[in-house]
């Protein structure tokens, strides 16, 4: 038996980010191991005021604050302090593609983006394509082929199907399932999701 | 009280018909049949709680934000067998942000990152920091993390109480199944391999504890929300009725998420002691690791065979890892005509330290059915004969029958060349493989509400929980057909234990437990409302009847009337009953079939298997919603793919750790692997309950890794006989098969 191959170059950003990003949890670590047996718990880090950053962010249309705290992620700051979580935390390290978002009108895996690094930009998730009670096209697309079993995958598929049509209004089988080779469905929903977005596109096109 | 009825039902499919009687118990309404004109049964209704998914509003487990919610984390042992001495918190517990530390006091540990220590704390931050202080003082100890590791004399001991191999005895039969092989114009033997696959489920393992006083509120991502609920007031010594159990949305299980598990314990635990919410949600490698698996299979068959085909003995030794778990059997279905005095089988489970396994959608079967698939296209191959000729000729199975013909022409069988007659580097190849199951549904094993309001809208109400099969949606409908209304009328609510109990989502129960319970519901409610109406308009309740939004009166249509009309005279402002989940009656056949097909084309160069397409035939029983039907189907198939090529569970056997434990490594199938799927449903009046519905979760899977086996074998004219087919194991059937030359 043998290691799989791999396509993906997820384990490096993974290193990147728990290396350089994550720096309060991993000085937490990598001090705790040794504090837990020579120093007392006054010596761990712990949050503080310093720690914390306000930043200012345009969400789903709305400008937006949010206080992050050092190495928070773009998928926490949403899920966690926004409480919008139709942005759904999966494999935690840009494998899967349940956490895409986009960000300035380009899909990411919100897993691997800094909150601080949004300040400024433009945000949009799940919860932003519907207008006024509309269904965007690609959600109308997903519902009417079906493109949802669980539907844990469903948010981060929207939104790499929507960034495809987004930059490419009639795509080929082949260039959605490009668009969509970064996102996981358990299920197996891939054709019901060919097709919706196929179904998109023509309502986009102002077909019916 | 009225009597029971005896009904003549015809059942089967096309040209395939028979007519059987059955008993109908009085508060059932009569069985759907082969002859039965629907309304909104069998259309392709949308989901009931499709807006929710594709605007990101459904609430799973994973999305719960309580006030003053804390975060449950887990401490682990790193080694793969190890005694615990001690476990020293106090540090963590010092921690400002840890609000409760619970302890499964667990004194020696038998697989690598098993857990030790629940904790509590503010924030994931906090957590992680709590964590990493606790000092687990423990010495490591020799482990077996694999089969090989664990069979062999002198292993170290998985379990202190029971050796490591565990035999299921031998069937008796050895001494008729030896005869009958001298006997045989030839004999076949082949060992297949097949490797551990994990469920992965997109969501992970958690659950949300609340405690309000004595009451305990659950929110859990789980396929059996009464086996939770169980499960906790077990743990936790309280009445069963004092524990609510929520699971209005869940992202996968495929079996793995029955029970509370320790997540839920350690939820439940930490709640308790620090008065506040706990959400207690696994991490991806925690996921991968500790919360079960399919297990792997070795599989030594001998064959015998008559030069026209007719199948002699059949002799298999089976050999599967549960981990710390137990049972690993792969199921060798006797789907073809095997006699049953010439089959001999033997079992051994063989302990390692490695994570449990756990239920897996069609436990045993995929393993199964890939090894008895390869040594009948062996014995095939042996004797001269096509594949499917031969399975034509030893499945007796009507509905496989006709499956066989219809798929060999979508799929163009005719186009199949001889085994190995390819040559170049890219070869074109042919196979197919059949799958049984068995559910027509629990008898008892469901009740549902159904609620006509004043204002002549309509719940359908059951506690169970949808793994994404369209529970919801399942109710919906079968509420709308049994009352004559429009799906918009009809609100089903599904996933909360404070309504009526269902079944746990194994072995594809839930729909055929559930469906006829809501028809009952809706026939019960219907027919109270049908005497409200024929009181009131001076008609007997029988010449009533419900279609197209009305309340018929099938002699005078003039006396018809709306069916929101007709609810206005409910005095009590509304009707409600009670359906129940009666017996079974007889089915068409008892088991439901299925028959794939797959084409693919090998690159001999690099080993890499390319899948063309599949022609997937499933008898789907009478199909209450066509495209949630093909969804599951399309579903099946797409992860028996990805167990043909592409997973594998990959143990170091050195340290016993999972090396691929996350979404990187463990390789799953994606967009860009999927082939040409044409699902084709059976509608089959399959009889059995009283909506015939079958439940095809799980048949759907399991011959699809055995028919691309069987094209690749085609394509090279050597099997390869491991999975998952990845490039290196083609690369070594190929070279294998120049070295016999």
């Amino acid at each position: 038996m043998h290691p799989p191959d791999s396509e993906k170059p997820g384990l490096s950003r993974r290193g990147f980010l728990k290396g350089t990003g994550l720096s309060v949890a991993a000085v937490g670590l990598v001090k705790s191991a040794t504090a837990a047996q020579e120093a007392p718990a006054a010596e761990v880090p712990t949050l503080s005021a310093a720690q914390t950053h306000e930043i200012s962010f345009e969400l789903n249309g709305q400008t937006t604050q949010a206080k992050v705290r050092t190495g928070h992620t773009l998928l926490e700051t949403l899920r966690d302090q926004l409480d919008l979580t139709g942005t759904k935390l999966v494999c935690d390290q840009g494998s899967c593609g349940a956490c895409t978002v986009h960000l300035d009108g380009k899909p990411v895996n919100s897993c691997l983006v800094f909150a601080t690094d949004v300040a400024g930009r433009q945000i949009t998730t799940i919860e932003g394509l519907a207008k006024n009670g509309n269904l965007h096209p690609v959600q109308a697309g997903f519902l009417h082929e079906d493109a949802s079993q669980c539907g844990f995958c469903t948010p981060g598929m929207i939104m790499s199907c929507k960034a495809l049509l987004d930059r490419n209004p009639s795509p080929t089988r082949d260039e959605c399932k490009e668009a969509i080779s970064g996102n996981i469905c358990r299920c197996g929903t891939y054709f019901n999701i060919f097709r919706a977005v196929d179904h998109a596109a023509t309502l986009m096109k102002g077909g019916r | 009280m009225e009597a029971d009825r005896k009904v003549k039902l015809v059942l089967g499919f096309g040209d395939q018909r028979r007519e059987i009687e059955v008993n109908v118990p009085a508060e059932d309404p009569i069985p759907w049949d082969a002859t039965t004109k629907f309304s909104v049964v069998g259309t392709a209704a949308p989901r009931a709680d499709g807006v929710a998914k594709v605007t990101g509003r459904a609430k799973y487990t994973h999305d719960m934000n309580l006030p003053g919610m804390l975060y449950g984390g887990f401490v682990r042992c790193p080694v793969a067998k190890a005694t615990i001495n001690g476990i020293d918190w106090s540090a963590a517990q010092a921690h400002p942000g840890v609000k409760a530390i619970h302890d499964f006091k667990v004194k020696q540990t038998r697989y690598a990152h098993q857990h030790l220590i629940a904790i509590a704390a503010e924030s994931r931050q906090a957590l992680e920091q709590a964590i990493a202080l606790v000092k687990v003082d423990y010495k490591a100890l020799p482990h077996a993390a694999r089969f090989e590791q664990a069979m062999v004399d002198g292993a170290p001991q998985v379990h202190a109480n029971r050796p490591n191999i565990e035999a299921y005895s031998p069937s008796g039969r050895e001494k008729a199944v030896q005869e009958a092989m001298q006997s045989a114009d030839k004999v076949v033997e082949a060992t297949c391999t097949t490797q551990v696959q994990n469920h992965c489920s997109l969501e992970s393992h958690g659950i949300v504890a609340h405690w309000e006083g004595e009451q305990l509120k659950i929110w859990a991502s789980t396929q059996a929300t009464f086996g939770v609920r169980r499960d906790l007031a077990d743990a936790m010594n309280v009445d069963e009725a004092n524990v609510q159990v929520i699971c209005e949305y869940m992202g996968g299980g495929f079996g793995s998420k029955f029970g509370a598990g320790y997540p839920g314990l350690a939820a439940a635990n930490l709640a308790k002691l620090s008065g506040r919410p706990v959400k207690v949600m696994l991490d991806r490698r925690e996921e991968m690791t500790d919360v079960g698996n399919r297990p792997d299979s070795v599989q030594t068959m001998k064959l015998g065979v008559s030069k026209d085909g007719a199948l002699g003995a059949y002799k298999v030794d089976i050999v599967g890892t549960p981990g710390v778990g137990r049972g690993a059997g792969a199921r060798n279905p006797m789907i073809y005509a095997f006699e049953d005095r010439l089959v001999a089988r033997t079992e051994r489970a063989v302990a390692t330290n490695a994570g449990a396994q756990q239920a897996f959608r069609a436990p045993g079967h995929p393993q199964g059915s890939f090894a008895l698939e390869t040594i009948l296209d062996l014995a095939a191959e042996a004797i001269g004969m096509d594949p499917l000729e031969f399975r034509i000729k030893n499945d007796p199975h009507p509905t496989r029958k006709a499956q066989y013909k219809d798929g060999g022409a979508r799929i163009g069988w005719k186009n199949r060349k001889p085994n190995g007659s390819e040559a170049g580097r890219f070869r074109r190849g042919f196979g197919v493989a059949s799958a049984v199951w068995y559910q027509i549904g629990q008898p008892q094993g469901a009740e549902v509400l159904c609620r006509i309001l004043r204002d002549g809208s309509v719940q359908m109400r059951n506690g169970s929980q949808d793994i994404g099969t369209g529970t919801r949606t399942l109710m919906q409908i079968i509420g709308a057909e049994e009352l004559g209304l429009s799906l918009d009328r009809v609100v089903p609510f599904i996933g909360d234990t404070r309504d009526p109990i269902g079944p746990g989502s194994g072995g594809s129960v839930t729909a055929p437990t559930v469906a006829p319970a809501a028809r009952q519901a809706a026939y019960l409610a219907g027919k109270e409302l049908r005497a409200v109406v024929a009181k009131a308009m001076g008609a007997s309740a029988d010449d009533l009847a419900f279609s197209q939004g009305q309340v018929v009166h099938q002699k005078d249509a003039t006396k018809s009337m709306a069916f929101a009309d007709a609810c206005k005279l409910i005095d009590q402002g509304e009707i409600s009953a009670l359906g129940k989940r009666s017996k079974n009656f007889q089915a068409f056949e008892g088991t439901v079939g299925g028959v794939q097909f797959a084409e693919v084309e090998v690159d001999c160069d690099y080993g890499i298997v390319r899948l063309k397409k599949v022609v997937a035939l499933q008898d789907a029983g009478i199909i209450i919603n066509r495209r949630q039907a093909e969804s599951q189907l399309n579903g099946g198939v797409i992860q028996g793919i990805s167990y043909a090529l592409f997973e594998e569970r990959v143990m170091d056997r050195q340290l016993g750790q999972m090396v691929n434990a996350d979404m990187e490594m463990y390789k799953i199938a994606g967009a860009v692997d999927m082939p040409e799927i044409e699902s084709v449903l059976y509608d089959v009046s399959n009889g059995g309950n009283t909506t015939g519905t079958a439940g095809i979760a799980e048949p759907t899977m399991i011959p699809t890794a055995a028919a691309i086996a069987g094209a690749v074998h085609n394509a090279l004219g050597v099997r390869v006989t491991s999975l998952p087919m990845t490039p290196d194991r083609v690369l070594a059937a190929l070279a294998q098969k120049e070295k016999g030359k």
